[in-house]
């Protein structure tokens, strides 16, 4: 611990809070270009859960319920938790991976790029294009879904769904610290798809096998969407506290997982 | 620009000025593999260096300890005066690696922007394209442009913060020639503003046409060190070929062969020196036909530079 302590403030540089912060926005600002102009990451993470939505919530079921909830309000919740999934999943673990291992991160590290502004950037651009996503989903549920809710409720799903993104950053990097070039995606699609579908973003979760609900409640998906359904009146009844604890605990794993990743690479040997 | 023979230990003038990066009996392993023996190199201010050897000789690794990006086994790497690792170092050295994949949906203009960022008194970015050669590309995404094209924007990046010092790690592998002599203009602009830079290159004319020394690197060691024109001397030589009838290794006993090869249905043999060898050959084989001489190339003389010092094994 004390070691890495000192790794990381040997790393600091005297500069002034505005440049620094001027680096920490070009940094953001220039990986969020990034993303946006790459159709391959555009399509697959902000097309897929706005198509599920439009399907399943608005031309298949708009007339149906859930409990009391209608599918257009309760598909929100999960196809967002989907959506914040794969853009803070892709966004930082295949990037990483790829920067990693084709030489672009070590042309960074031999820059006086501040560290750290280069993973505050992945988390930001997670961040907005969990956003997009969700505003997305609400203007089409809103237009189209009849979905009422007050102000507040949309603002704390929100809120909910774009916090969300940051414990599925922080699994990001940990993968891309563990992933090659080639086998992040592949490995992000193992991973989280599954995943998804065991938390019930897909099919809402009292319709899976009993099984499947139980693998769930390990699973920080199952908490994210639970957190956010709350908000449209239909989750289950854990106390939102133990599923705020469960999110934080992960993200502290992985972040544990990552700083181990970030430190051998560190001391790491290039072939 | 003096040329320093580090070798010869003598005191010369240039040892006044200061040295600005330095390997001190570096030992670099990876696992089993010793990327690097025992290795001193010195880089004084001002100077153009090239470390010159073929594929696999240790020079990107030796790039990588002066850039703080590796740790020697052994041995102690210094740069501007302290540790690579150094963040303040940073500030004052630009480096251009060789690089599997840059964001390609960036454009030139953006990248030379979130580059000179990281620097306290970046270079204008105006300047920076021009000094690149880019002024008609800054709009275009790096995913667009040709091979030389991208070298130049990884040089743009190597020099946008106005670095005093340069590590230029291969900087026209891969290019065609014109291409290839674009960019050596651009870093002779550089040199021209009294930078120091270190380079690397398997390309011995490269080494000749932008260097003021030349430290040649094989196997993980250092194996000459001199003034291009002194490298090249050591190098120099004549390659004859011809149909004879000769067996090998009487060709091999002529005095001032170096070495001789069979080549389909003609030899060739090298030599510094190409008169004797032909009275020889002429003398001993009255058959002899197809004969041809011509000047080794500067790419097998060093080929020849290197093979001589593994097999006599005498560093």
């Amino acid at each position: 611990m004390s070691t890495a302590t000192m790794a990381l403030s040997s790393t600091q540089i005297q500069r002034s809070p505005a440049h620094t912060a001027t680096i920490y926005l070009k940094e953001a600002k220039y990986e969020f270009l990034k993303y946006l102009r790459l159709r391959m990451y555009t399509v697959s993470v902000l097309s897929f859960p706005i198509m599920f939505y439009v399907l399943f919530g608005l031309v298949l079921n708009s007339n149906q319920s859930i409990g009391a909830t209608r599918v257009a309000a309760y598909l929100i919740p999960t196809y967002g938790t989907f959506g914040v999934i794969a853009a803070s999943l892709f966004g930082t673990a295949a990037g990483l991976a790829s920067d990693r291992g084709l030489g672009w991160l070590e042309v960074k590290r031999a820059s006086p790029m501040p560290p750290f502004a280069y993973f505050a950037a992945k988390i930001a651009t997670s961040l907005v294009f969990s956003t997009i996503i969700v505003l997305a989903l609400f203007t089409l549920g809103i237009a189209f879904g009849g979905v009422r809710m007050p102000v507040a409720s949309f603002a704390r799903l929100l809120g909910i769904l774009a916090a969300g993104s940051l414990p599925f950053s922080a699994m990001g990097l940990a993968l891309g610290y563990f992933t090659g070039p080639n086998s992040a995606p592949p490995t992000i699609n193992l991973i989280y798809l599954p995943m998804s579908f065991c938390s019930g973003l897909w099919i809402p979760i009292m319709f899976l096998p009993k099984v499947v609900q139980k693998i769930a409640l390990v699973l920080p998906p199952y908490h994210l969407s639970q957190l956010a359904l709350g908000v449209v009146g239909a989750g289950t009844h854990e106390s939102a506290i133990a599923h705020w604890e469960a999110l934080a605990a992960f993200t502290m794993i992985c972040l544990g997982i990552a700083r181990i990743g970030f430190q051998r690479d560190q001391e790491k040997m290039y072939g | 620009m003096i040329a320093t023979l580090e070798k010869t230990g003598s005191v010369q003038p240039a040892s006044a000025v200061p040295i600005v990066a330095s390997l001190e009996g570096v030992n670099k392993n990876y696992g089993e593999v010793r990327a690097l023996k025992g290795v001193n190199f010195r880089v004084r201010a001002g100077e153009v260096v090239a470390l010159l050897g073929p594929n696999g000789a240790g020079k990107t690794t030796a790039v990588k300890l002066l850039l703080g990006l590796l740790q020697p086994n052994a041995g102690k790497v210094r740069v501007l005066g302290g540790d690579p690792t150094n963040p303040e170092n940073r500030m004052r050295t630009g480096a251009m690696l060789q690089v599997g994949r840059v964001p390609e949906t960036l454009r030139v203009r953006e990248h030379i922007d979130l580059f000179s960022s990281y620097y306290q008194n970046p270079m204008p970015a105006a300047a920076v394209l021009s000094a690149a050669g880019l002024e008609n590309l800054s709009e275009r995404k790096f995913g667009d442009l040709s091979g030389g094209q991208r070298q130049r924007v990884l040089f743009a990046l190597a020099i946008c913060g106005n670095p005093d010092l340069l590590f230029l790690d291969e900087p026209t592998v891969g290019l065609d020639v014109e291409a290839r002599r674009m960019l050596w203009d651009q870093i002779r602009q550089l040199v021209g503003r009294g930078k120091t830079v270190l380079l690397t290159t398997h390309y011995l004319q490269e080494a000749d046409a932008l260097a003021d020394r030349v430290a040649v690197i094989n196997k993980g060691e250092i194996i000459a060190e001199g003034s291009p024109a002194e490298i090249k001397a050591q190098t120099a030589g004549k390659r004859i070929r011809c149909v004879t009838s000769l067996p090998m290794d009487v060709l091999r006993g002529i005095p001032g062969v170096t070495e001789v090869k069979e080549d389909r249905e003609a030899f060739e043999l090298h030599t510094p020196q190409a008169e004797p060898v032909l009275r020889e050959l002429l003398a001993r084989d009255a058959s002899l036909s197809g004969l041809e001489v011509s000047a080794a190339g500067l790419e097998e003389a060093f080929l020849a530079l290197t093979q001589d010092s593994s097999k006599n094994g005498n560093h």
